[in-house]
């Protein structure tokens, strides 16, 4: 595929249609690896709550890329390729742990803790043969080191070292919208791996949606969690790629019939709850939001959906699968109660969740559906064509967003 | 002492499988006792004390919920489970409660007959007598992986 190719460019320079092959192209997927992946943009890494200690590690990736994320012995964290400078092994095959240095299991090439190459097995060979040339410089072979920056807690990592501060990359607004959820400590409750059988573009178009949340999922629809009707909106970064989107309790909606009018399935009267405590929330953040999705571009979510809250790492995995990486967290300083709540409200996320299972498996529906459809497109037209901030969540402003930032970092 | 008879502990095993994979859901929560715990975790979350589930039920009414929610509201696609369930330890008998371990495997059976194995673990259950039948009242059920494929509906 090239953006020349005829049947490969897009139908014209509107957001409202995307075609189907930007999910099915290999040489395209390939080129959004280099481009965005790592290219000049942020990608969620872990917690900083994931790394107290000095020598504290993780491991994830970063697009396909392994790496490596640590607390120096400097106190900074620190991130750089998984993958060992001789042959290419990968130098840590723990998820998580704690480490004084990192040795390759192949030769046992020995790494810092900030990944320069430090020792190497038989340097100098045996009996005084063998061993590396004299001239080898250690200090000119490593993994590649990644940019880290910290926001309220979250670890972010960018290959590129021309990528702009992660304040500057989200705008003021989304800054503001990640500081009115962290503003504690992090206690982190679980965490799980959903995989997905499809792009991981759909999945994230699909968080960025909000025009599906109250029609494909019935529960919130229900139990009014959130609806269309109710108050709320959406922020759109300028560039388009993030976004955060929210809902607003409002009286008014509780006697809307809006949806019944249109005989919408997620509409069902007759639906209650056995044990209503699942849906028993407080407003702890004191604004009254009972919602708010957050997105960094290019695959990274912050959810608070009533007192839930978790983290959400898109990573690709292939052309046709992902797989989505779910932390659930609360806060250091919480009550049992508030501990409890929030075990409970998690019933309505994650590959199990009330609202999230048909996210899970929507994308696939999308890969399946629109398997032959390669020269087609898919129409993203909810509120016009624009990508600006709405006072409604009946637009599709933020998935038009999204396809904004992508094109512009892969030159469609 | 009577509730760890092991033939009483193997037929509920055998009875709770077989109305999951029967599709009488409805039956599910009858194996529970009235004051219950049911969780779905990982391996790794269960050794490191992290206290989340991908389902959480800490009554019966929530395991009512759980059921009426995939009855009446959650979109997936149809799908059956098959479960073999393993021969169970009797690890210990504490506050009136019999203390087991039994391993399981799950095989998911999709609409266009994919089968997948789904799910290996194992129940770390708490079991009471209850008007006169065993009844969980905790299963804890620790999924040996934490990737889970697709979505999770049916419960484990």
């Amino acid at each position: 595929m090239s953006a020349s190719d005829p049947a490969r460019a897009w139908p014209d320079a509107a957001l409202t249609r995307v075609p189907y092959w930007l999910y099915q192209d290999e040489a395209n997927y390939r080129t959004e690896l280099r481009r965005i992946f790592e290219g000049p943009t942020w990608s969620f890494v872990c917690l900083e709550a994931d790394l107290q200690h000095r020598g504290d590690f993780r491991t994830t990736f970063v697009g396909e890329m392994p790496v490596l994320v640590v607390r120096g012995e400097d106190g900074v964290i620190h991130a750089f390729e998984n993958r060992c400078a001789h042959r290419g092994a990968l130098i840590s095959l723990d998820d998580q742990g704690t480490a004084k240095h990192f040795q390759c299991v192949y030769h046992a090439w020995t790494y810092d803790l900030q990944g320069n190459l430090t020792g190497i097995a038989f340097e100098k060979g045996s009996h005084g043969r063998g061993g590396m040339p004299p001239s080898f410089s250690k200090a000119a072979h490593g993994p590649r080191k990644l940019e880290t920056a910290i926001l309220h807690g979250l670890v972010f990592a960018s290959l590129c070292p021309d990528a702009p501060s992660i304040e500057a990359y989200l705008g003021e607004e989304i800054v503001g919208r990640v500081a009115r959820v962290l503003r504690r400590p992090i206690r982190v409750l679980g965490r799980f791996v959903q995989a997905l059988p499809n792009n991981w573009k759909l999945y994230v178009e699909n968080v960025k949606d909000t025009y599906h949340a109250s029609l494909l999922h019935a529960f919130f629809g229900t139990f009014r969690i959130t609806r269309l009707t109710q108050g709320g909106g959406i922020l759109v970064s300028p560039d388009g790629g993030h976004h955060a989107s929210y809902t607003i309790d409002r009286a008014d909606d509780r006697s809307s019939t809006a949806y019944r009018e249109q005989g919408i399935r997620s509409e069902r009267q007759d639906y209650r709850l056995a044990d209503p405590s699942l849906l028993d929330s407080v407003d702890e953040f004191g604004d009254g939001i009972q919602l708010q999705i957050l997105t960094v571009f290019p695959g990274f979510v912050l959810q608070q959906i009533q007192n839930c809250l978790a983290v959400r790492q898109v990573l690709p995995k292939g052309l046709d699968a992902m797989e989505l990486h779910w932390t659930y967290f609360g806060f250091a300083d919480d009550t049992a109660e508030m501990r409890t709540r929030r075990l409970r409200q998690l019933n309505l996320v994650g590959p199990a969740g009330y609202v999230s299972m048909e996210d899970g498996c929507v994308g696939g529906f999308v890969s399946r559906g629109a398997a032959a459809a390669g020269d087609e497109v898919s129409v993203v037209n909810m509120g016009g064509d624009g990508t600006e901030s709405a006072e409604t969540r009946a637009t599709e402003a933020s998935v038009r967003g999204f396809w904004k930032a992508y094109r512009r970092y892969m030159g469609h | 002492m009577e509730p760890a008879d092991p033939s009483r502990i193997a037929k509920l095993n055998a009875d709770y499988a077989r109305a999951i994979d029967d599709d009488r859901l409805e039956d599910w929560p009858t194996f529970f006792a009235e004051s219950c715990l049911y969780t779905i975790t990982s391996a790794d979350n269960h050794r490191q004390g992290l206290p989340a589930g991908l389902m959480y039920a800490d009554s019966k009414g929530m395991l009512h919920d759980r059921v009426a929610a995939l009855r009446k509201a959650n979109i997936y696609e149809r799908q059956t489970y098959r479960h073999l369930v393993g021969l169970t330890a009797i690890l210990d008998e504490k506050d009136s409660s019999t203390i087991t371990e039994t391993p399981f495997l799950v095989v998911r059976i999709m609409r266009d007959g994919r089968m997948d194995l789904f799910a290996t673990g194992r129940y770390l259950d708490a079991l009471v007598e209850e008007a006169g039948a065993l009844k969980f009242r905790e299963r804890l059920v620790v999924c040996d992986s934490s990737r889970i494929d697709t979505l999770l509906a049916i419960p484990l």
